[in-house]
């Protein structure tokens, strides 16, 4: 019986109300008494020597307040990278300047050159078009071996050449998995594209700055996943305002999946143009310009082998990736084609030598940088799909394959410097053929050929990390900033709670989730519980919300907060009932003494800490209230099985998606309904990058996927219901709640799932030749690999 | 600068508005019911889905002086009398059919044009209709299933969780 309160039960969001009724409070619905909008002026063309800006005609047209230009930013600090990554030779990367506006230089379509500040958002449109910019083209560089070739352009004349760091992990591997490779019965090798997606949150970004002059403090209103961290880096390294001088507010957010992550030029600008304005100024990102602005996802381009013995088991593994970084280091870049991908290489399997190769590569392109799931999926992405074609090769069957290497002990080390916790990926494999009717394929097979369908059965393993991070793990790896979260837990005299976190929800249901937690810990009604994040001013210092951290990091430090709260709690109650603290239990909401009949209520010891006149003073201060930093000791490390089902049709190459099952082990369950709703929504964009989104270039390094006309996100129509279950729970050992977290798994696991699938439904109709498609699987290039 | 009319959740409104003036920007800056969502600026993700004159309307696509005299219902105007969640909406809560909340608006008001047109929709019609709102977070799955409950139908047939 599925409990209907507390953790585990599927409580029903309390913050729908409002995002049902209109009464969401996002950025875009702020709009400060006398506050000016900026519009911005940028780059047209990928790559150019900026010679000048006239502003004089836009300076003198209706309503103009000022025009700012990359002069006006020469004092100013650029934006910050928060991640140094050290080579195969332990240099650190090559780390190019990145100004607010453009300066001598611009370097991808959409960088930033000037800013119209005017008192409507028409007017500073108007005179945007009335900035003139003397730009020499320069020749961009686009493709990433193109860029490191001999005599390429340069992205960045200070550096030496485009490559901005070539890693190897682990670099003391290498000759040993080289070695492997020269003995091995069998290698299979793969080269495939991971495409570049653009993350497209349904909020386009906004920022709003403001000042007050009698005070000197400045406000940032903006839309992000982690507004501490960008009062950290913009006041720090930026702007150079103090913390205390500086409030950022993350209101309601309307999606992030990382691209509201970075520290952004437009938040600098405003905050800074609102003081030097002595108003408040307001940007508001449209769609066209998210495209060219917001931190895009993936472009890995990759060669991978796989060692096998005779019998298919992993003898070794050997990568070789070229990662985008665009124009820019955006800001924990660096890490995602890194730390966030070759720990992931092992999988779920038992392979003993690993060796990752990456290059990371600037080129006139939009940065890129973490984008749900973050190197993970690139990971679990090229591994799936070499593992498949070897089975193919060898005549075994997928799921053997993988069950014959799985690893099956824990805790486990890897070759790659990670110790998985605990799993069981021969469980969730199980669990996935009972709820995807694996047994069936070869009628549902049939049925397809009867109606002329090429049918075809995808099916993968994945692993990912998450609960992002330990601390001094991630300062060894370059983190410039620990990765711990904060709560603290304020309980009103007449016993209701509040929760200031320093997560952000922009979608995940913190609210409700975090308050079924504590209520839980105390047995009182969610209700009494309030969540409070999103603001520095009233939450403590906190890292934010990404990479399936919130309850596995923030929720811990939550429960650790909590804990004190009780702790404390019994002392009081202690002294009400006059017995000893030890002696004190807490169940359902009242205080007892045990083995006796004593009883306090949850509202009487409240009560007693705000109104201390029976109060073991000279023990305890009154109030109760208290904060919890919590730094995990490891990652977490969900993991699951999924399979897809698909029908391509033979004359037009499209490619259906008939079924997707995802069995997942996320460790313990505190809202199911909202689990699930996050692996639908990973499954989505998963299966949307398989098969439909893609960025795309042309030669002169514009975005020909420039809007929703052309970049191809997925619809309702183009998504099949879901088979989720997350039944199979091995709980995380080092967490209090045991939780391992389920926001990206979806995403990691399901574009090999659907990739395998389609070559699956050309291998079986004869189509042998095709080994590998790259993604995304439109019609077109699935028809194309059809006429071999 | 022109003066527009309307009626816009029950309440007659008027305005001052540019030629160029988006009806979604008169409902959201003119007459600050900011429930109305922009999500994109070539008519595509339906975050500003309003109904004029009981037609669903994508608001970033009209111009307000076109809605003049117009009977306009937003999200704002989708709640019950006594202020409680419409069926449509309680349906949206109860199947979790909404994560951020910025395309949920237009969602709800697409739904209830759906339904008025069609109050058994099947999963496919209802997967066809909503293909002017895009959804970021929720892969739709919810979505399909909510919209399906309001209308009163089974949602079992919709692949088991």
């Amino acid at each position: 019986m599925p409990k209907d309160h507390g953790i585990g039960a599927p409580s029903k969001r309390r913050e729908d109300v409002r995002f049902l009724t209109g009464q969401g409070r996002y950025t875009d619905d702020i709009n400060l008494h006398g506050q000016a909008h900026a519009v911005f002026v940028r780059s047209q063309v990928a790559h150019g020597r900026l010679n000048g800006v006239d502003t004089a005609a836009a300076a003198a047209m209706p309503g103009v307040i000022r025009v700012f230009t990359g002069a006006d930013f020469e004092g100013v600090g650029g934006l910050p990278c928060g991640w140094q990554v050290t080579d195969r030779h332990g240099q650190p990367m090559q780390e190019p300047g990145h100004p607010v506006l453009a300066q001598g230089k611009v370097r991808h379509v959409g960088d930033p050159i000037a800013v119209v500040v005017a008192e409507t958002l028409e007017q500073a449109r108007d005179a945007a078009e009335a900035v003139e910019v003397d730009i020499e083209e320069l020749e961009p560089v686009l493709d990433m071996k193109a860029a490191l070739a001999e005599g390429a352009p340069k992205v960045h004349d200070d550096l030496t050449g485009n490559l901005c760091y070539d890693w190897g992990f682990v670099e003391e591997n290498r000759e040993a998995v080289n070695a492997a490779f020269q003995k091995a019965a069998h290698v299979t090798t793969l080269e495939l594209v991971n495409q570049r997606l653009v993350p497209n949150a349904m909020e386009p970004r906004v920022a709003v700055g403001d000042y007050a002059p009698a005070t000197g403090d400045s406000t940032l209103y903006t839309t992000s996943q982690n507004p501490h961290v960008i009062r950290l880096l913009m006041g720090a390294f930026v702007l150079g305002i103090p913390e205390h001088k500086l409030r950022v507010v993350a209101p309601d957010v309307g999606g992030g999946f990382g691209s509201k992550i970075f520290h952004y030029a437009e938040e600098a600008f405003c905050t800074f143009a609102a003081k030097q304005l002595r108003r408040p100024v307001k940007w508001t990102c449209t769609r066209s310009e998210s495209f060219i602005t917001d931190a895009h996802g993936r472009d890995h381009v990759t060669k991978i082998e796989l060692a096998l013995d005779a019998e298919g088991h992993f003898q070794a593994l050997r990568t070789e990736t070229y990662a985008n970084m665009g124009a820019y280091l955006s800001t924990f870049a660096p890490s995602v084609p890194t730390w966030l991908h070759g720990t992931l290489m092992a999988g779920n399997y038992k392979t003993p030598l690993i060796y990752v190769n990456v290059k990371a590569v600037f080129t006139n392109t939009v940065p890129v940088d973490a984008y749900r799931g973050a190197g993970r999926p690139e990971a679990t992405f090229q591994l799936e799909r070499v593992i498949d074609k070897a089975a193919r090769e060898m005549g075994m069957d997928p799921v053997d394959i993988r069950r014959k290497n799985f690893i099956t002990e824990f805790p486990y080390a890897t070759p790659v410097a990670v110790e998985y916790d605990t799993g069981d990926y021969h469980a969730t494999m199980d669990k996935l053929a009972e709820i995807a009717d694996l047994a069936g394929f070869e009628k549902r097979l049939a049925d397809s050929k009867a109606r002329g369908k090429l049918r075809g059965l995808g099916i993968n393993s994945y692993i990912e990390a998450c609960g992002i991070a330990p601390s001094h793990l991630v300062g060894q790896l370059g983190a410039r900033a620990g990765l711990y979260e904060s709560a603290t837990v304020r309980v009103n005299a007449t016993g209701g709670l509040v929760v200031m976190t320093g997560s952000h929800s922009h979608g995940q249901g913190h609210e409700t989730s975090f308050a079924q937690v504590v209520a839980d810990m105390i047995g009182i009604d969610e209700n009494m519980v309030e969540i409070v994040h999103g603001d520095t001013a009233n939450t403590p210092m906190g890292m934010g919300t990404y990479g399936s951290r919130s309850l596995a990091v923030g929720g811990s430090a939550m429960v650790r907060a909590t804990e004190k709260i009780i702790a404390k709690a019994k002392k009081i109650a202690a002294h009400l009932m006059e017995a000893a603290p030890e002696d004190i239990e807490l169940k359902d909401g009242a205080f007892t003494v045990a083995g006796t009949d004593k009883s306090v209520a949850w509202g009487d010891v409240t009560l007693a800490a705000y109104v201390p006149h029976n109060y073991p003073l000279e023990e305890i201060e009154p109030g109760l209230e208290e904060t919890a930093f919590y730094d995990p000791n490891n990652f977490t490390y969900p993991a699951g099985a999924y399979s897809c089902e698909v029908e391509v049709d033979p004359d037009t190459g499209k490619v259906e998606i008939c079924s997707f099952a995802a069995a997942d082990d996320f460790g313990n369950i505190v809202n199911p309904m909202i689990v699930d709703g996050q692996v639908h929504g990973g499954l989505a964009q998963g299966i949307g990058q398989a098969l439909l989104e893609g960025a795309a270039y042309d030669e002169y390094g514009q975005l020909l996927s420039g809007s929703y006309m052309d970049y191809a996100m997925p619809r309702a129509g183009d998504m099949p219901s879901f088979t989720v279950d997350h039944s199979c729970q091995t709980p995380c050992t080092h967490n209090p709640l045991g939780v391992k977290g389920c926001g990206e798994a979806g995403a990691i696991g399901s574009p090999p799932a659907v990739v395998n699938a389609v070559v699956d439904a050309l291998q079986r109709s004869g189509h042998t030749n095709v080994t590998h498609i790259d993604m995304p699987l439109t019609p077109a290039r699935v028809w194309a690999a059809m006429q071999g | 600068m022109t003066k527009v009319s309307m009626t816009v959740n029950g309440r007659p409104v008027s305005g001052e508005v540019e030629g160029r003036t988006l009806l979604v920007q008169f409902l959201r800056e003119g007459l600050g019911l900011t429930g109305t969502h922009v999500g994109c600026d070539t008519s595509q993700c339906g975050a500003c889905v309003v109904h004029v004159d009981g037609r669903a309307v994508k608001s970033c696509t009209m111009f307000a002086q076109e809605a003049e005299g117009a009977e306009v219902v937003t999200i704002e105007g989708m709640a019950n009398a006594d202020g409680s969640l419409s069926v449509i909406q309680q349906a949206f809560q109860d199947h979790h059919g909404l994560q951020c909340g910025f395309c949920t608006p237009g969602m709800v008001m697409s739904a209830a044009a759906l339904l008025a047109d069609n109050p058994h929709p099947s999963e496919a019609e209802i997967r066809a209709y909503l293909e002017g709102n895009i959804c970021r977070c929720t892969g739709y799955h919810n979505i399909v299933k909510a919209i399906m409950a309001a209308s009163g139908q089974d949602v079992s047939a919709i692949a088991a969780e």
